[in-house]
């Protein structure tokens, strides 16, 4: 005996769904197509339950997982510019080691998500620690760039003002004077 | 970058009002732009308590009623407001008056180019910088930039 089937996705899907979510206690509100609104907010563990269980059950969360991914690749640029011993290796190397996936992967993604490159999130970032000793520290540029592991202190002088478009001594002109303003007030 | 992106420019030249929204609509970022001809029609729609707040002001500095400076200056007195990214847009300056603006609390200075896509390459910048201070928890005391 032969049956022939016609399938309706939708429900197979939602079916399908509503019974993972009753499995991992998962109270919901509503489940519409490709969105399900969840009634309590899930912790990190519980979060990560859940999209093991839809992955195993061939369902993806898709732009949380993204923006999760993006989130642990900002983090890993950050601890390898604040990482005194890390800044010698590439960052490339360093990256794709790190989160387990080829460097191609990984930039891509980020792109996709944050609309700018690693490479510049990297300046950004780097200027951005530089602007920081340069306001509480008493370092001196040439410190500075020795520290951030820039060939010469031209070289980070120069990727300040490209980056900000200011100079490094306008910027601490422009802090001084407005902690000067705030302390009048 | 998946929310939408408020901006709010208050300029009172109808051509770079016009030049300026055709830019964010050819940008791929997604955005929604406000425009104010004045810098008094504009503190009257911040100075609502319930108005909407944007995520980046750009000001002209000369303008009827009110200048850009004067708003600067008042934005930067109101708790509910101060901590709005601003960029100041205008014709060229000085460079001591470029870092009087910054002192005054200014994020960003851009002297208006007169090409469309010099226009277009310089906001897609500034927009983006600006959303790395806003989810990457960079320090906004330090956020300057001059464009």
């Amino acid at each position: 005996m032969r049956l022939f089937l016609k399938f309706d996705f939708n429900t197979i899907a939602k079916i399908h769904l509503e019974d993972l979510l009753a499995k991992s206690n998962v109270k919901f509100k509503t489940i519409s197509f490709g969105e399900i609104e969840i009634s309590e907010k899930l912790s990190t563990s519980e979060l990560s339950d859940l999209t093991n269980s839809l992955n195993e059950n061939g369902i993806d969360i898709i732009e949380n997982q993204k923006a999760v991914f993006v989130q642990k690749i900002k983090d890993a640029i950050i601890e390898m510019i604040q990482t005194e011993d890390t800044v010698m290796v590439k960052s490339s190397v360093f990256l794709s080691e790190k989160l387990n996936h080829s460097y191609g992967y990984i930039s891509n993604l980020f792109s996709e998500i944050t609309y700018t490159s690693i490479e510049n999130f990297i300046i950004i970032q780097k200027i951005e620690l530089a602007k920081q000793l340069l306001t509480i520290n008493d370092l001196s540029l040439t410190e500075i760039a020795f520290k951030l592991n820039y060939s010469s202190v031209s070289h980070l002088s120069t990727q300040f003002k490209n980056t900000t478009g200011i100079t490094p001594s306008s910027f601490q002109r422009i802090i001084t004077k407005r902690k000067e303003l705030a302390n009048k007030k | 970058m998946s929310d939408l992106i408020h901006i709010i420019l208050a300029d009172d030249d109808q051509d770079d009002r016009d030049f300026f929204s055709d830019a964010f609509e050819e940008l791929k970022i997604k955005t929604k732009v406000s425009l104010f001809n004045d810098g008094q029609q504009l503190m009257n729609f911040l100075l609502q308590p319930d108005c909407f707040l944007p995520n980046i002001l750009f000001l002209d500095l000369n303008m009827p009623f009110k200048s850009g400076i004067e708003c600067l200056h008042e934005i930067k007195t109101i708790d509910r407001l101060k901590d709005i990214v601003i960029a100041i847009y205008s014709t060229s300056a000085s460079d001591e008056d470029i870092e009087e603006t910054f002192i005054s609390g200014a994020n960003i200075y851009i002297k208006k180019p007169s090409e469309f896509d010099t226009l277009k390459k310089i906001l897609g910048n500034v927009i983006t910088t600006n959303w790395q201070y806003q989810t990457s928890g960079l320090n906004k005391d330090n956020f300057f930039m001059k464009l």
